[in-house]
């Protein structure tokens, strides 16, 4: 940051990577070029943005980072995941121009050269404590401290990544809670991770020393943007990705929203409108239309074959509840079973997957699909409930191992519900292959999904809500 | 922004800083910012975070230092401009229309009931029109849909209002104008494009300290601390309905109310109710943090 106020930062040559040449001295362009570099990573920012910060910068001082870095985020970032974005280029940007700056000039630190053996015990306990203080700037000058002593050794590896794991486990540096027994002795997630990203800009910064350059400024990847990524253990994160699917879904399909049948007449905005014509009520106006809020019945298959899918599509519907006046959930595979409650109750992943299997009455001997047994059942228990405001959700690969898909069972259920869809969670490609019977449920449904990306799963809530489909 | 009708003259961030304080309101690094750049730019400020963070109040802390009179416009599903900008007093109309005399020509008739006098000011013209500059608090901005987000440019880029009937009004005075979300649905580009931004999160430990010690002076320090880490613990877990900076004030009056001298379980049991509002938080809160009440987990982490 602080070379981003400084004249001449004009005469980078194209070597240092993502500088391009011929920027004019100053903080205009500098500022454009952050801008543009925003943008890249998906943040959206007119011109409107751009000016409004130059207005806004006029007022604070730069020499407070803080400051600098709020007035920016206030008139660029626009939401919290633009916010996030911004963070991370924010930082990224400014780092390189510092870093660029000294690579220009020929400037290099006297480090902790090998001479002097840092002693390793003395370090780690000092690292642990301040992670565990959490102070910032103690922090960022061990974790120089930590780089230097592994360069020292000629440990680098070269690829930032692996080196961070490496000093970390070296440094013993566990997390709380995540090992059971090292429990007290654990580091505050939040604080460690803070630790790791400035062990991360450190190594980068030692980088960029050695090989006197600045290296291709990487878009961000999609970890850093910090997506659950592996099995989604946690039902919070499952949350976190449905609070962003909510907000686009509730943002969708207002549009829709027509004035078409069972309209009511809104009798104080048809008088004011009837005093343009003198009093006379020419022309009626009418009560916006409400939307609709579906009841919903989930069905979902929890057989080994497809019961992640299963357990996450259901974690998202109960995430997504408060968009529906009702929602059951139900769980088969040989026999079916009302789980509505688990989902209320439970809030790991791990912890649903597992009541499900125990209390559940699923399973009988098989442990194979068996729908026609499954259609029976379901209508003895909900049958009576289903009328034509309800949409039934049917979770499955339709795969019956063989047996008989009695498809007029089902049709019977579709037939009593307002709205019957089928969602398979393998690509449409494998449908009716092997024992898939697709082709005998497919007649009756409303619809039927591929789903097994959460963007179909959007597609299809977006379906359900009765919204028209994103575009894809 | 030189144009600005009446700009308050410039202030100082730490200037910002202080006044909040001393309306009651304790400002992070970002809410002081933004609220000192909407002050010296004039523009309007979009809120968003979590409910119960001090969006509202932040707005409210506005008005009293700025000694502005706070207009507030609460939005919800189905607002329309009639409710929020302005509405023609049809009642009085036909009235007027109804007491003249047949004789009268049409023309003054209709000239007459289209002035001022016929015209119901709402939030959003009342806070334009006023002879003081006022703070304008568009509350919840994202229960309305986007039809009425369009409506509200007009007012917040230029700070203007079309009346077809009687053409356009200026604003005499400039508001400042705030706008809190709980991100329920993602705002226009346009509406986010004219407004500065503002994230309130949940504050750090220490901060919320500070609060509650505003609001609640009487409670001893080692209760409120106690307090305050169990807020936090709780907000850790994944619920339905995090407790919020309010509940965790209520909490403490109540605490004060009971004569409670430290929180130990059965304390916490009777009056998580105040920070827990749902059956199945209720559970699990009990689960994990009435358990760590008991084996003096907390005690340990309290010197920290």
């Amino acid at each position: 940051m602080e070379s981003s106020a400084r004249p001449n930062a004009g005469n980078r040559g194209a070597i240092y990577g993502g500088l391009p040449e011929g920027v004019p001295p100053g903080l205009a362009p500098q500022l454009v070029r952050f801008c543009e570099e925003l943008r890249e990573e998906g943040v959206k920012i007119g011109t409107a943005e751009l000016l409004d910060s130059f207005d806004a910068l006029g007022h604070v001082s730069w020499t407070d980072r803080e400051d600098f870095r709020e007035t920016l985020a206030a008139t660029l970032a626009k939401s919290q995941e633009d916010r996030r974005v911004f963070e991370l280029v924010f930082d990224r940007f400014f780092f390189r121009a510092v870093e660029a700056e000294a690579v220009e000039k020929g400037l290099k630190e006297t480090r902790f050269q090998g001479g002097e053996r840092i002693d390793l015990d003395d370090l780690r306990q000092q690292i642990q404590a301040a992670i565990r203080a959490g102070n910032d700037g103690e922090m960022s000058d061990l974790a120089r401290l930590a780089v230097a002593a592994f360069g020292g050794q000629g440990e680098t590896s070269g690829v930032i990544g692996v080196d961070v794991q490496r000093i970390r486990r070296t440094l013993e540096l566990r997390q709380q809670g995540r090992d059971a027994q090292a429990d007290g002795e654990g580091l505050d997630r939040d604080n460690l991770r803070r630790f790791e990203a400035m062990l991360r800009r450190e190594l980068e910064r030692s980088l960029i020393h050695r090989t006197e350059s600045l290296p291709p400024s990487k878009p961000l990847a999609e970890f850093d943007r910090a997506l659950p990524g592996g099995p989604l253990q946690d039902l919070a994160q499952v949350h976190r990705v449905v609070a962003q699917m909510k907000r686009r879904l509730a943002t969708s399909g207002h549009e829709a929203r027509g004035r078409r049948r069972s309209q009511v007449v809104d009798v104080r905005r048809t008088m004011r409108a009837s005093l343009e014509t003198g009093g006379v009520p020419l022309r009626l106006r009418y009560r916006p239309k409400r939307p609709r809020r579906p009841e919903i019945y989930v069905l979902c298959d929890v057989s080994t074959s497809v019961t992640s899918a299963s357990v996450f599509f259901l974690s998202v519907l109960h995430a997504l509840h408060d968009a529906f006046r009702k929602l059951r959930s139900f769980a088969f595979v040989e026999r079916i079973d009302e789980v509505t409650d688990i989902f209320e109750r439970e809030r790991s992943f791990r912890a649903v997957s597992q009541r499900i299997a125990r209390e559940a009455g699923v399973a009988d001997v098989s442990g194979y699909t068996d729908y026609g047994r499954v259609w029976r059942e379901f209508l003895v228990r909900a049958g009576d409930d289903l009328d034509p405001r309800s949409t039934v959700i049917v979770l499955g690969d339709a795969r019956t191992n063989g047996r008989e898909p009695h498809a007029p069972l089902f049709g019977h259920v579709a037939e009593r519900a307002g709205r019957t869809f089928w969602l398979n969670p393998e690509p449409r490609l494998y449908w009716n292959y092997g024992d898939s019977v697709m082709a005998a449920y497919e007649p009756y449904c409303d619809g039927v999904f591929e789903c097994w990306t959460t963007k179909q799963l959007e597609q299809f809530v977006n379906v359900i809500a009765g919204r028209p489909e994103l575009p894809s | 922004m030189s144009e600005a009708p009446q700009t308050a003259g410039s202030t100082s961030l730490d200037e910002v800083r202080a006044g909040l304080t001393g309306a009651g309101y304790l400002p992070d690094e970002a809410a002081a910012l933004v609220s000192f750049l909407a002050h010296q730019l004039g523009k309007p400020v979009l809120v968003e975070g979590p409910a119960g963070v001090g969006k509202t109040e932040l707005a409210k802390a506005l008005s009293r230092w700025t000694q502005r009179r706070l207009v507030r416009l609460q939005c919800y599903e189905g607002l329309d401009e009639a409710k929020a900008l302005y509405e023609w007093n049809y009642r009085k109309q036909l009235l007027r229309i109804q007491t003249e005399a047949a004789g009268t020509a049409w023309q003054d008739v209709q000239e007459d009931i289209f002035s001022e006098d016929f015209l119901m000011a709402r939030p959003l013209l009342t806070a334009i029109s006023t002879e003081e500059p006022v703070v304008l608090l568009i509350d919840e901005i994202d229960k309305t849909d986007q039809e009425f987000e369009a409506m509200l440019l007009e007012v917040l880029s230029d700070f203007q209002i079309s009346i077809p009937e009687l053409g356009v009004v200026e604003a005499t005075t400039r508001p400042l104008v705030l706008l809190t979300s709980n991100n329920t649905r993602e705002l226009t580009e346009a509406l986010k494009r004219r407004c500065l931004y503002l994230w309130l999160d949940y504050p750090d430990a220490e901060r919320e300290l500070e609060i509650v010690r505003l609001h609640v002076p009487d409670l001893p320090e080692t209760i409120m601390r106690r307090l305050i880490e169990i807020v936090h613990m709780v907000r850790k877990l994944d619920l339905k309905k995090p407790p919020s900076i309010a509940e965790s004030i209520d909490w403490a009056r109540a605490l004060i109310l009971l004569g409670a001298t430290d929180i130990d379980r059965s304390v916490f049991e009777r009056t998580m109710s105040i920070i827990v509002k749902h059956r199945t938080d209720l559970d699990v809160v009990a689960e994990r943090v009435g358990v760590k009440l008991d084996d003096g987990i907390l005690g340990k982490a309290e010197r920290g």
